[in-house]
């Protein structure tokens, strides 16, 4: 069915992909089974790949997929009566635990999406797999694009998946979601993978293989559908604001040979500013209402780097006021250099050199070369970081050097120079770890690693 | 089923921890899990050392020895099998469990459904 017609089929299919987590949220309600709502949502399309070109679409294309969805399954049922017996044990169960609500008739299909999106964020899941639930089940790609975007084998992840799936199924990992109280409890576990899923899709930017899925571009699609569902939550925007504001800067990032471009050093014109404006809008409501979460923050520092039209005329005291909280909310070494960096934007180079009472010695570590390049995993931080590097006036040698020796440290690839960022505070940790008192009352940095930043090498590091 | 873990064990194989408080919190958890009607069995289990071991060899011998003793630093001292909807339900109970807390741990495991 497939072959037929490959270039429009890859099209529709395209098309298919939101219509996709919709209905497999909706099967999975109905039937408490992940492997036979993915089972039957595919035929249902496969289907429609092969009756609409025909048939003409339906006025209803979200019931005819659901209906012809619901009808493979209960045939699946009835040739599989165990399989049944169980399905309809489990649905007790969690009809006992959660009565189902009465069948939405007033939308065409009611939005169930938001479970799966815990549920596949679920923390008794593997990170990795957490990952690949969501861009299989919820952005709707298969197993290959999902194991291309990883870069890791077809087998590798078709059975991290189907390992994870297990164990959705025999721990009885609810489709559900949280009550309010328990909200803020499992809502970051869902905004970290989408944010891995993003800073993954940065790294696979710079790689050679074109044919690699948009990985950032899947994340904010993921994000925006989030953001949909829960609108009022405040860090559902400020994440979806920081990875537009990030994201805009796509273009310019990359110079005609494919080399990264220091943000300082980028052609503006180049950004994509319908993105940045829709990213800006969000700002205001991630901003009031009580003290922003995290990506709240790294929005509202991205969203200066954005307005601003060169280095020269960037708010940078307002950048430092920003990573002042920042560092409180998730201190950092990533945050910890890109503050340091903006204190040198402010208050110039010599800032980073001289007896520090504040930042000082965390400027000077600004500019060593491959620093600030590794604080691309939040790329509103490497803005900073850049600038405060590549970024000083001619004057500054250790500007001219880190342009010479970035190129190299970045093809070494994101997840070396990331270590090479920390390393340099690691070797420091016991002296600053005895100015820590002080250090408190003026609210810098603490020398704990990011929970993106360690989360995300689990992610990568621990394929099982 | 939960498998509660001692965090720590002293010297005479007795977790640590069993004062008052502990008990009261322990009674407290037993009733409460109880009343809520999913208690499906759960025992404490006695010290370690009175633990035996036996395994049976290839030929069919018997061996019989003394322990296990504490070579982890965790150690199995008790157990509650509850019937619950699903995992979240489960570990809404484990984190209750008052063997969660004070360095020790509750391991959830599904009991496996063997057909059904």
């Amino acid at each position: 069915m497939r072959e037929q017609g490959a270039g429009t089929g890859r099209a529709v299919e395209e098309v298919f992909r939101e219509e996709h987590g919709l209905l497999l949220a909706t099967l999975v309600r109905r039937f408490g089974d992940l492997d036979l709502a993915e089972e039957v949502t595919a035929e249902a399309i496969e289907a429609a790949l092969v009756r609409w070109p025909v048939d003409g679409v339906p006025s209803r294309p979200g019931a005819w997929l659901l209906t012809t969805a619901r009808r493979k399954a209960v045939d699946r049922l009835r040739r599989d009566r165990a399989y049944a017996a169980r399905l309809a044990l489990l649905q007790v169960a969690a009809d006992r635990a959660a009565p189902a609500p009465p069948p939405d008739t007033v939308r065409e299909l009611p939005d169930e999406r938001l479970q799966l999106f815990f549920t596949c964020a679920h923390p008794a899941l593997p990170a990795p797999a957490r990952a690949a639930l969501m861009l299989r089940c919820l952005a709707g790609l298969t197993t290959a694009e999902t194991a291309r975007a990883h870069l890791v084998p077809e087998a590798t992840m078709a059975q991290r998946i189907v390992r994870a799936k297990k164990k959705i199924r025999e721990a009885r990992i609810p489709f559900r979601v949280p009550g309010a109280d328990e909200l803020p409890e499992r809502l970051p576990g869902v905004l970290e993978v989408l944010y891995s899923v993003f800073t993954e899709g940065y790294a696979a930017s710079s790689g050679p293989d074109l044919t690699r899925p948009d990985l950032a571009g899947e994340a904010i699609r993921l994000t925006r559908i989030l953001h949909r569902l829960l609108p009022r939550e405040r860090e559902v925007t400020g994440l979806l604001a920081l990875m537009l504001l990030v994201h805009a800067r796509r273009a310019a990032r990359t110079g005609p040979a494919g080399e990264p471009v220091l943000l300082a050093d980028q052609d503006r014109g180049r950004w994509d500013h319908a993105m940045i404006a829709e990213g800006l809008a969000l700002v205001p409501a991630v901003l009031t209402g009580g003290p922003p979460g995290p990506y709240g923050v790294q929005a509202a520092i991205a969203a200066l780097h954005d307005e601003a039209a060169d280095v020269a005329t960037t708010d940078w005291p307002q950048i430092v006021a920003l990573y002042d909280v920042l560092s409180a909310l998730a201190p950092s070494p990533v945050v910890a250099v890109n503050r340091a960096a903006a204190v040198a934007m402010r208050d110039g180079p010599e800032a980073g050199t001289g007896p520090p009472r504040r930042a000082g010695r965390r400027a000077a570590a600004a500019r060593i070369p491959a620093v600030p390049r590794g604080a691309g995993r939040s790329a509103a931080a490497a803005g900073a970081a850049g600038r405060g590097s590549g970024g000083l006036p001619p004057r500054t040698r250790t500007g001219r050097d880190t342009a010479g020796t970035g190129p190299a440290a970045a093809h070494a690839g994101r997840r070396r120079t990331t270590r090479l960022s920390v390393r340099p505070f690691r070797r420091r940790g016991p002296a600053r770890r005895r100015g820590r008192p002080q250090r408190r009352s003026s609210a810098v940095t603490h020398l704990t690693l990011p929970p993106p930043l360690s989360s995300s090498d689990n992610d990568t590091g621990t394929g099982s | 089923m939960l498998l509660i873990n001692a965090g720590s064990v002293g010297e005479d194989g007795q977790a640590d921890g069993c004062d008052a408080q502990a008990v009261e919190d322990w009674i407290a958890f037993d009733k409460a899990v109880r009343d809520a009607g999913v208690m499906v069995s759960g025992e404490s289990l006695a010290d370690l050392v009175t633990a035996t071991t036996v395994r049976v060899a290839e030929d069919g011998r018997r061996s019989v020895v003394d322990g296990p003793f504490a070579e982890t630093r965790e150690v199995l001292g008790g157990f509650y099998v509850i019937d619950v909807p699903d995992l979240d339900a489960a570990l809404d109970w484990a984190a209750r469990c008052p063997g969660a807390r004070g360095g020790g741990s509750v391991v959830v495991r599904p009991v496996a459904d063997m057909g059904a």
